[in-house]
């Protein structure tokens, strides 16, 4: 393999090298590539130094710079939360209602309450905000404590049944264990009645004075409920512990509640307006 | 007849010679190119003109779309995702459009590559155009080609300094300019020249133009061929291209071999005469420095310039044109063939000469049917038919749309009164730089009713809804259907958005779902 060979068709020199008859052509690089190159050693080597690169036992070396890749983010989130801040103030000077009369705040709220629905509210509501059974859903126009948005609010920020909170909503089915058996079934089959569902007409026939008597004074006559004191209307097609006569007849002897509690100190006054405006927007705000 | 006396013969050696030793690393010869004067460089003139004029003076074209659109003509408008060109505004989604654009370009260039070969390097490539543009200066501050040999290589003078100074800053100059013309693409011309100058634009007019100006005369001015060469793919791609019908910048060498210097003296002798009388013309005008009688080569940008500098010594010796021409692969071969009876003898240019002394009637030449075959045909309707069908799209496409999303959790709500509700996000785009009053319906889904957030509309089966001109309108909308009249867990139905105006509409197929009956 001789150093000089030159290839015929090209009339180039090789470089000697040869695998399996083919050999390489000697055609020269640029010279400036080959700077460039070196250009590019040098440009890495001062990289290092400016940037953080070499690692060391348990850190590794941070680069004149100082550049630093979280710092980056904890720009970016500050710059975030300082263009929110014209809205955030907006929400926090004026009232519940007002917000949501203001369309481009009302949009802003939306957006924060539905990030701190995400966080805080998801673990029994669910993720849709739909609820399950005793939990209730919220995207329905069916409200215990009332579906007006200050109503909302104030169940937000206080909570229900919450011990840590004096301001709580709070009221209690008490259990009518004192009645019959029967009695009891009776006014479960005219509860169901009520609402339309299917029952022993003759049981709620009975269960119509059960009822009167021991159940009307929260719940109304006419069973439509109470906000004030979270009686559910009993008439309408929502049930938050199902809605058979064995469901209700049970929640009759031994009732359920459910305890939600209050936000308000926990997340503060900003995070409560704008999860009630979210609430609300999700259709069944009144 | 054949008067050689007049022909100036040049200093020239190709660049890429094989016949010099290579080392491993090559510096690089400098080029001196010799202004050329002919039809080609005539109309090379002509396209530095229309293409330089195309790219600086396209951003102060005005265009008229009212008072709620910029009155660009063509603008890039990144921070509103709007691209404006002339009567056609796209949206980010259209970006098919675009995309169409691109493709229509590259077969075009299969197209034009495949006919009349690397037209695209040698006329409009900008690298091209500008290498042009920085050689005229150089010409006009340092002589032509040999007053420029002779300065590089004088010592170092006053003379000498003021001319590179004045080259370098005429460069610079039209490298700021360059730099200077992209930017003002992206937002409104005269306004950002304004915030420019005073320096108030945003920081990225200003690297980009800096990187625009170091890029333009560093590629125009310094590096020059040296980018065709090592830096650009397309003389690579080339070869897959070109076919035996494609014309190529060509050295007829059935009729220049054998070059001969002095050619009178050795026709006397009785010695084959080709008419090449190796003047070296076509060398010294070459911009890429090569030699275009080592045969095609991917150095060659088929400027065409070797063409004008070698039918001027051809005028001048009394011999035909076309020494150096556009010709095809396949005519070069007969011709060829013709000189040396097949490929059995040496070339002998008289067998390509009738008595006279004329070119023979058996010499081809290019004909223009050449340019009509099934590849180009192919290309041709590949590229008119991406055409046509995006100029059908444009011509048809919808200005006003409606895009739902259904909400999936909750799939449904059922309310107090025993009817279902679905919420669905819909979208309503204005795509026309007016306001627009859309009616927004529903068409199908019978008894359902409708209410939207932030919408203070009385619920039912249709809404009136303000959209601003160029703009998207989002809505939260809730529709609801009574139980008795839900019909399966699954029904379809449409969002209708109509602007009555216009009569343009757009409609949505969505779906309502409901509860399994109990």
């Amino acid at each position: 393999m001789s150093k000089d060979h030159i290839d015929e068709v090209s009339g180039v020199e090789t470089t000697g090298h040869e695998w399996d008859g083919i050999r390489e052509l000697n055609n020269p690089l640029p010279r400036w590539w080959v700077w460039t190159f070196y250009a590019t050693i040098v440009w890495s080597i001062g990289y290092t130094i400016a940037y953080p690169a070499w690692p060391l036992i348990s850190t590794a070396t941070t680069g004149v710079l100082g550049y630093s890749s979280r710092q980056d983010v904890r720009t970016e989130l500050n710059a975030a939360e300082a263009a929110k801040g014209d809205y955030v103030a907006a929400v926090a000077s004026k009232d519940v209602a007002e917000v949501l009369a203001d369309e481009q705040l009302r949009q802003f709220a939306v957006a924060a309450g539905s990030a701190a629905f995400k966080v805080n509210c998801v673990q029994c509501h669910g993720s849709g905000a739909q609820g399950s059974a005793g939990y209730p859903n919220l995207n329905d126009d069916e409200w215990l404590w009332g579906g007006s948005i200050e109503q909302i609010y104030q169940t937000i920020a206080h909570g229900i049944r919450f011990a840590g909170d004096d301001e709580t909503r709070f009221s209690e089915m008490p259990a009518f264990d004192y009645l019959e058996g029967e009695q009891i079934t009776d006014a479960a089959n005219y509860v169901v009645s009520l609402s339309g569902g299917s029952a022993d007409a003759a049981a709620a026939e009975r269960g119509q004075t059960v009822y009167a008597e021991n159940c009307a004074a929260c719940h109304g006559d006419d069973g439509k409920g109470m906000a004030d004191l979270g009686a559910p209307d009993l008439t309408d097609a929502i049930w938050l512990y199902g809605s058979t006569v064995a469901d209700i007849a049970s929640q009759m002897r031994a009732p359920k509640h459910g305890v939600m509690p209050g936000w308000g100190e926990r997340l503060g006054d900003v995070t409560v307006k704008e999860l009630a405006v979210y609430v609300h927007s999700l259709g069944g705000g009144e | 007849m054949l008067n050689t006396s007049e022909v100036e013969r040049h200093e020239a050696e190709a660049v890429n010679s094989a016949k010099v030793r290579q080392p491993l690393y090559a510096a690089r010869k400098k080029i001196f190119p010799k202004r050329a004067s002919g039809q080609f460089r005539r109309f090379k003139w002509l396209v530095m003109l229309v293409t330089l004029g195309i790219y600086y003076l396209t951003p102060w074209l005005r265009w008229d779309r009212g008072p709620h659109a910029p009155d660009q003509a063509v603008l890039i408008d990144l921070a509103n995702r709007r691209f404006y060109f002339f009567f056609i505004e796209i949206w980010p989604q259209e970006f098919i459009f675009v995309a169409g654009l691109l493709v229509m370009a590259g077969v075009g260039l299969f197209l034009i590559t495949s006919t009349v070969g690397r037209a695209w390097c040698g006329y409009t490539c900008p690298q091209t155009v500008w290498v042009d543009l920085f050689l005229v200066v150089e010409r006009w501050v340092e002589g032509d080609r040999n007053a420029r040999m002779k300065l590089d290589k004088a010592d170092w003078s006053a003379g000498k300094i003021a001319k590179r100074v004045a080259k370098h800053a005429i460069w610079l100059v039209i490298a700021v300019a360059t730099g200077g013309a992209w930017i003002f693409y992206f937002a409104d011309a005269p306004g950002l020249l304004v915030d420019f100058a005073r320096g108030e634009a945003a920081p990225v007019a200003y690297i980009t133009v800096a990187i625009l100006t170091a890029t333009t005369y560093v590629f125009g001015g310094l590096m020059r061929e040296q980018v065709c060469t090592y830096m650009c793919p397309w003389p690579r791609i080339q070869a897959a291209m070109l076919d035996e019908n494609s014309l190529t910048v060509t050295y007829n060498d059935w009729r220049g071999e054998p070059r001969t210097r002095g050619a009178k003296k050795a026709a006397a002798a009785g010695q084959t005469v080709g008419d090449c009388v190796d003047c070296n013309a076509c060398v010294a005008v070459c911009p890429m420095g090569i030699d275009i009688r080592d045969g095609q080569q991917l150095e060659c940008i088929t400027c065409a310039l070797c063409i004008d500098a070698c039918d001027a010594v051809m005028d001048k010796i009394g011999k035909e044109r076309g020494l150096i021409s556009y010709a095809t692969l396949d005519e070069y071969n007969a011709n060829m063939a013709l000189a040396t009876v097949g490929g059995t003898a040496p070339i002998d240019p008289r067998r390509v000469r009738d008595d006279s002394g004329g070119l023979s009637d058996k010499v081809r030449h290019f004909r223009l049917r050449q340019l009509f075959r099934p590849r180009t045909f192919v290309y041709f309707g590949m590229w008119a038919l991406i055409g046509v069908v995006l100029l059908y799209a444009l011509f048809s496409r919808d200005r006003l749309e409606v895009n739902v999303l259904h909400d999936r959790n909750p799939q449904f709500v059922t309310l107090a009164d025993g009817s279902i509700r679905n919420g669905y996000t819909v979208k309503l785009l204005n795509m026309i730089p007016e306001p627009r009053v859309v009616f927004l319906s529903l068409d199908g889904l019978p008894g359902a009713t409708m209410t939207a957030n932030g919408i203070d509309q009385p619920e039912g089966r249709s809404m009136v809804i303000p959209v601003e001109p160029d703009r998207l309108r989002t809505l939260k909308i809730f529709v609801r259907q009574p139980q008795d009249l839900i019909d399966g867990t699954t029904q379809r139905f449409r969002f209708i958005a109509e602007d009555k105006a216009s009569f343009e509409s757009d409609a949505y197929t969505a779906t309502f779902n409901a509860p399994e009956a109990r």
